[in-house]
């Protein structure tokens, strides 16, 4: 019965149809983008602006997937990456600022800081798991809810205007280069391959999707769906405090509302990437490529000087468009059997 | 009424699916106001004829006659102009709908009425219950109501189409023993009015109790067809499985010096009370009752699913406290749902994660997965109980109902564990696969020196495969037969003086 184990070409291409759709949209976009502006798409200084700005979306995008993947939606994040963004801010100014420390002093503090922030992006992230599994608020309401409260701590904390004044160092996680590549890129590749492993290669993350499927059959299996989900939430918590680091690194700032439509773009790149919202399937991989696909729909639009708000526009009605086309794909597929 | 006098007759139909032939050569004569039972396993085709009769379906080849006419397709519309009407198994109701609303609202919109009038609604839906001869409250919401209330509804707007043939598809996959007598004086109460009802199953007893003619199908051919009078329960098996089954009764010499695996004493809790059992290693024991006797909660509570219960219980020797499912897995207990799709499975995940969903953290790590171990387990627990699919990354909807109730074993057999609870083991399982999971069963008994519980409300199952059976009524034990002197019929007797 087990003979023809190894699963077949037919077998993956089905499993994957949507993320080769994708895969080949992005290619798509790729050569149409560059078939419109030969020169400056194509240009090294093009791609470079993109390595830096992906991985701040990419990441809240893999943090909103994994949300979806328990059958639940992260509103929170960028309400997270700002306030733990400011709260290293105000360490910053309270410890480094106007003083003159050596070197080592001031590693130490970058140090501290990205612990700290980590540290309250997991807390964040755990009372999201609180609300939601202990008290039993929708994972919309909740986070939403949660959402304002970190903004309104960020306002309270700042009293509006942004934080300036990271240090130097802090700065270089978000602008520097290592061999060759931006660091945010490096980040990005890092947690997104680790996040990929925890989920897919792990007690914990298939536990995560089986509650996404079916959270009763997973009770009724044995698994602590409560704890799991509070852990789910905890590192959606950590990866949007992650974002919070690069956020404030690359623009040397830290502000209450700074990119509050990503919340809303994290959301469509999760669901494009052939999430279920319901729960139970998701893949870092598929959100990689949206992000990407996404991006270069929008440096090309930008080259060719469409106006910002087009810009938004024509993401908008390329992601109804993908909806669209996978909603009558799954079903013709559907027909098919 | 004429009952010589045919309805709908299909001649020599095919339908095939992407060169799969779904029927072939297919003959079915319906009569008028005519109880006619379609009976055939899963995957036989049974579906797809309720299609083509419906006008969902329009068949490849072949002639639909009705009275005079022949003609090479229906269309759904004409169907219901005709007179059929199809209730499916989910029954198409709106449960956010009162009871009015749900009778009344077709009819409106048939009308193509651009206002609602209450009045009239009421009195619509109050017709249909008086054809019927039910009661029910016309403003409650539907999806508050028992499975087979809902089903008297769906049935009462049928009736309001002027059905000539109602087609009930597996009308009694969720009812209790006397929720289908219940529906049976309907479907004899309809008859009278001279309404044809072609009844969709596989479930024998009731086949053979309701229809007066039963046609069976298997792999999309006729396989046999006559009055009921022809058939008993042996043929018929034969017929729908083209195999033949032994009944053999599961029959144990227990060694009472021997430490159970399970011991209650007066164990009790919300729903049952005084419960007093010892179960040893290798018995499978049966326990049924009526709807409502408590038997549903004290599997759930043995689960762990009851936080409060009272009184003792032992396994092994050994005095536990089961206030947790965790707690319950961890002293040995594996429990397999009433409702394997909702509690049992993950439709969209593979097998292999389905399988494993128990045992995820059985290697050194709780965290990291022993890949190699969990792929060793997943491959052996396929083949073991057999799981008929060639790569078990496969995801589990796409199994048959019988090998997806052999995951949810398999998943609970890899556990170790000393006491199987098994609620409703073959709802909705075929017979072939039925009879494939109950051998397994014993064999997991001898082999694995496990206890089994098994609750059920199929009382051939349990006479045959249990070496005890214990009837429950309103949270007690109050009956217990030893498997020599279990006789269907008589323990089908003593159930109904309990009502």
């Amino acid at each position: 019965m087990l003979k023809n184990a190894q699963p077949n070409i037919r077998d993956f291409f089905n499993k994957n149809n949507n993320l080769l759709q994708l895969i080949a949209i992005t290619v798509l976009i790729f050569v149409v983008m560059s078939a419109l502006n030969p020169v400056k798409f194509l240009r090294y200084y093009n791609f470079e602006s993109i390595a830096f700005s992906f991985p701040e979306l990419g990441l809240l995008s893999i943090a909103m997937m994994i949300a979806m993947l328990t059958g639940g939606i992260d509103l929170s994040v960028v309400g997270i990456a700002n306030f733990t963004a400011i709260i290293a801010g105000k360490l910053f100014q309270a410890t480094l600022v106007g003083k003159d420390l050596p070197p080592s002093v001031t590693l130490m503090y970058v140090v501290l800081g990205i612990v700290i922030v980590l540290v309250v992006g997991a807390l964040a992230g755990m009372l999201n798991g609180f609300l939601i599994t202990r008290v039993g608020i929708t994972p919309i309401l909740a986070t939403m809810g949660t959402g304002q409260l970190f903004v309104g701590f960020s306002l309270v904390i700042t009293g509006g205007p942004a934080i300036v004044g990271f240090p130097e160092m802090w700065s270089m996680i978000g602008n520097e280069k290592v061999l060759g590549v931006a660091v945010p890129c490096w980040i990005f590749f890092i947690v997104a391959t680790a996040t990929a492993y925890i989920l897919n290669k792990t007690s914990f993350g298939i536990k995560l999707m089986l509650i996404g499927t079916n959270a009763k059959a997973a009770v009724y299996s044995g698994i602590d769906k409560n704890g799991i989900i509070l852990k789910g939430y905890m590192l959606t918590g950590v990866l949007s405090a992650i974002t919070g680091i690069i956020m404030s690194g690359r623009t040397n700032a830290a502000k209450s509302d700074y990119g509050s439509s990503y919340v809303l773009q994290a959301v469509l790149v999760a669901v494009l990437a052939g999430t279920n919202p319901a729960g139970g399937y998701g893949t870092v991989f598929g959100v990689f490529i949206a992000v990407i696909g996404l991006m270069f729909l929008s440096s090309g639009l930008m080259i060719m000087r469409f106006s910002n708000f087009l810009v938004d526009f024509i993401w908008g009605a390329f992601l109804l468009l993908i909806m669209v086309v996978n909603y009558y794909n799954n079903k013709r597929r559907a027909a098919c059997k | 009424m004429n009952k010589t006098e045919d309805f709908i007759s299909l001649e020599h139909v095919h339908k095939s699916f992407a060169g799969v032939h779904a029927l072939n050569d297919l003959s079915l004569t319906i009569k008028k106001g005519e109880i006619h039972c379609l009976a055939g396993e899963n995957g036989s085709g049974k579906s797809t004829l309720i299609k083509v009769i419906s006008g969902i379906h329009a068949p490849s080849e072949g002639v639909i006659r009705i009275g005079d006419k022949r003609l090479k397709r229906l269309t759904p519309k004409q169907a219901i102009a005709l007179g059929v009407q199809v209730i499916y198994q989910d029954f198409s109701l709106f449960a956010n709908l009162t009871v009015a609303e749900n009778l009344a609202l077709n009819t409106n919109l048939a009308q193509n009425k651009k206002f609602v009038s209450w009045k009239n609604v009421y009195a619509l839906a109050r017709e249909a219950m008086a054809k019927l001869q039910i009661d029910i409250d016309l403003n409650k919401e539907v999806g508050s109501l028992p499975v087979a209330q809902k089903q008297l509804i769906a049935i009462a707007r049928a009736l309001m189409f002027n059905a000539r043939l109602i087609i009930m598809d597996e009308p009694t996959t969720a009812l209790t023993g006397k929720e289908v007598q219940v529906l049976f004086d309907i479907v004899r109460q309809i008859q009278k009015d001279g309404i044809a009802v072609l009844f969709v199953s596989h479930k024998m007893r009731e086949m053979l109790d309701i229809s007066e003619r039963i046609t069976v199908i298997r792999n999309g051919i006729k396989v046999a067809e006559g009055p009921t009078t022809d058939f008993d329960e042996k043929l018929l098996t034969y017929h729908m499985t083209g195999q033949e089954f032994t009944n053999e009764k599961y029959m144990l010499e227990v060694d009472a010096k021997e430490t159970p695996r399970l011991e209650a004493h007066n164990y009790c809790g919300k729903g049952f009370q005084n419960i007093n059992l010892c179960l040893h290693k290798k018995e499978v024991i049966g326990i049924t009752g009526l709807l409502g006797s408590g038997r549903t909660e004290l599997a759930k509570a043995f689960f762990g699913m009851q936080k409060d219960t009272k009184g003792q219980l032992l396994i092994d020797g050994k005095q536990v406290q089961l206030s947790s499912i965790s707690e319950a897995i961890k002293n040995g207990i594996a429990y397999v749902p009433e409702d394997r799709l909702s509690e049992g499975l993950f439709l969209s995940q593979s097998i292999k994660r389905n399988i494993l969903a128990t045992t995820l953290d059985s290697g050194d790590s709780s965290f990291f997965i022993d890949k190699k171990g969990a792929a060793e387990r997943a491959t052996r627990m396929v083949a073991e109980i057999g799981i008929k699919t060639n790569n078990p990354e496969n995801p589990v909807n796409t199994l048959s109902g019988g090998n997806q109730q052999k995951v949810v074993l398999g998943k609970w057999l890899l556990t170790n564990a000393k006491i199987l609870i098994l609620n409703g083991p073959t709802v909705g399982v075929d017979i072939g696969s039925k009879a494939e999971i109950h051998k397994r069963i014993r064999n997991i008994a001898q082999e694995g020196d496990l206890a089994v519980i098994m609750f059920s409300d199929d009382i051939h199952e349990l006479v045959h495969n249990c070496n005890r059976i214990i009837i429950m009524h309103k949270g007690e034990f109050v009956d217990e037969i030893p498997a020599r002197a279990a006789e269907e019929n008589d323990i089908n007797n003593r159930l109904k003086e309990l009502v």
